[in-house]
């Protein structure tokens, strides 16, 4: 059984239909890409599956539950994670209270009144920071790092409490190559514990790290399945890859 | 922790820990007070009604400055809590401190609880807006019940309130009154201070920040708030209590709009996002308002005076009189744990 299963969703926006009848899954332990043309409905699928909006039609399914109408914070406990498209650090807080606010979501309201976790989540907290190459800058601002930090710092939140899937929109956004390459670097490990959906505009990153791949135009699927076939699609080449 | 100084605020090479610093100035000004004021019991009579102001306006702050939810109705849980004290010890004739006090306490819990269910444990999320105004409204439909309800003085209020006592003892006006009041802000002072400083105070930050963001984490953003909405007037009810038994009366005005804003202003002047920030706002106007008001040439429109230093506080000194001495960076503070011996932190 598929760790996500997206069913016939649809989504509207008054008169727009913004998605229809998308269908799409995700297996467990795999990178899936979701690739597409401005405007063709990517994004809104993923903020559909995390609960930032309800689909209008159809159904989603993870980890064995129907999640459709869903809480965000239900299918976060459940083991979803985002990371937004637009970086969502909190930028009056240090990059280590960041990454333990994250780690700390699943912990009882009386747990964190008497800060009974505190002590026990700092080697947590290093070691996600050090992974991801923000141990030095623990003790700054969120709001002072580059975007590229900004970018691993909200990844690195999204994977504290070692979800088992992660949806990234757009991680690579305003990154230079180099901040990108470190950024596959640093997704490729989680592999082994977490499956990653991810939407993204740069093709050469996702052809190295995905390895299916669905293609959205004007909010229906026009090709889905390993990276290589889907790429090789005639359709695809057509609609998007040109 | 790093040397970084938010630019602006408390200037480069400025000590990073004034807050604690500006705590015990206050602190060892407010235990001073009644003996530095002894020959002049009006002014002990005044600086017991700012302590017992700056109990309501930490509970404005808990709601406005540490999570974000802007309430217009604050009053409401001070002044209802104090009518049920008032009319206990007027009908029941009790009003025995280790009674009536917890009484006042849990009306505020219990009313406000309510107010938080219907407000922020809705469906769907609140707007600020609808809190602003379903606490506004509240607290002008209480002004407005009470003005006519004949059972608790209609528009005269409650007058006469019964002595609050402990044991054989009974506090009147002045300086046991006083340190009663002191004892009762030092105890909400701590506890909130315990309460912001802990790991759910964290996440209060985080909810003030970007409350959806916290939600995607797995928070109930919504249950913390109403948590901390509730505490808050929980807070309320006591100073309310205390209030009417320091004033002997207990009126409409009391849990209406206008005592709802003063609490929003004590934040704003004193300067939001820390606790002491409330105390001194308080403190400032009620003591302006004071001087101003015994000033022959200025005492007819004194309240239009304090209204343009207020504006330009707000204007021109968004994070208040605290923000001109502590920086942004130690307002907020650091919640991270850390051996014993390292670099200790926290606001």
């Amino acid at each position: 059984m598929a760790l996500l299963d997206v069913s016939g969703v649809g989504k509207t926006f008054g008169a727009l239909r913004a998605l229809d009848g998308v269908n799409l899954q995700v297996q467990q332990g795999s990178f899936h890409g979701l690739i597409g043309p401005n405007g063709s409905g990517k994004s809104t699928l993923l903020k559909a599956i995390a609960g930032a909006h309800f689909a209008s039609s159809g159904s989603i399914t993870f980890a064995g539950r129907n999640i459709t109408t869903a809480p965000p914070h239900e299918r976060a406990r459940h083991g979803m994670s985002l990371k937004f498209q637009i970086t969502a650090v909190l930028p009056e807080l240090s990059v280590y209270d960041n990454v333990l606010l994250a780690l700390q979501a699943g912990q009882a309201v009386w747990s964190l009144a008497r800060s009974a976790t505190r002590r026990a989540a700092h080697p947590d907290v290093m070691r996600s920071l050090e992974r991801f190459r923000l141990a030095g800058r623990a003790d700054d601002l969120a709001g002072e790092l580059s975007h590229g930090e900004q970018q691993w710092l909200e990844i690195a939140m999204a994977l504290a409490r070692a979800p088992k899937l992660l949806l990234l929109d757009e991680p690579t956004a305003g990154m230079s190559p180099q901040e990108r390459r470190a950024t596959g670097e640093l997704l490729a490990p989680i592999r082994q514990s977490c499956a990653l959906l991810i939407v993204e505009h740069d093709l050469d990153f996702i052809k190295d790290i995905c390895d299916t791949l669905t293609v959205l135009d004007q909010g229906q699927v026009v090709a889905s399945g390993p990276t290589q076939q889907v790429q090789d699609d005639e359709r695809v080449r057509e609609a998007y890859l040109g | 922790m790093s040397g970084v100084v938010m630019a602006g605020v408390a200037g480069p090479g400025r000590p990073r820990r004034l807050l604690p610093v500006v705590e015990i100035v206050v602190l060892v000004a407010m235990v001073a007070a009644p003996f530095v004021l002894s020959g002049r019991p009006e002014l002990v009579t005044l600086a017991t009604n700012i302590l017992i102001l700056s109990i309501l306006a930490i509970s404005f702050e808990l709601c406005w400055g540490y999570s974000g939810i802007m309430t217009f109705g604050q009053a409401l849980f001070f002044g209802v809590p104090a009518y049920v004290i008032a009319l206990v010890g007027r009908d029941l004739e009790f009003s025995h401190i280790w009674g009536t006090l917890p009484l006042a306490m849990a009306v505020g819990l219990l009313l406000s609880s309510l107010f938080a269910a219907f407000l922020l444990l809705g469906r769907k999320t609140p707007t600020p807006i609808f809190i602003a105004l379903g606490t506004l409204t509240g607290s002008y439909a209480a002004e407005r019940l009470v003005s006519g309800w004949q059972y608790v003085g209609a528009g005269n209020g409650l007058s006469s309130i019964k002595l609050l006592q402990a044991g054989e003892y009974e506090f009147v006006e002045g300086t046991a009154f006083f340190f009663l009041a002191f004892g009762c802000l030092a105890a909400v002072y701590i506890g909130c201070r315990f309460l912001t400083r802990s790991q759910f105070g964290l996440v209060l930050a985080g909810i003030r920040q970007n409350e959806e963001r916290l939600a995607f984490f797995g928070y109930r953003v919504q249950l913390y708030k109403a948590i901390v909405f509730s505490l808050a007037g929980m807070i309320a009810g006591l100073a309310g209590a205390l209030y009417s038994y320091h004033q002997g009366f207990i009126g409409p005005g009391n849990m209406g709009p206008g005592l709802s804003t003063m609490a929003v202003i004590y934040c704003l002047f004193g300067g939001a996002g820390t606790l002491i920030g409330p105390v001194i706002g308080t403190t400032a106007i009620e003591a302006l308002s004071y001087v101003l008001a015994d000033i022959d040439l200025v005492k007819r429109f004194w309240p239009v005076i304090l209204g343009l230093v207020l504006l330009l506080v707000v204007a021109f000194q968004p994070s208040g009189l605290l923000g001109l001495v502590v920086s942004a960076r130690e307002r907020i503070g650091s919640y991270r744990w850390r051996p014993r011996g390292g670099n200790p932190t926290g606001g």
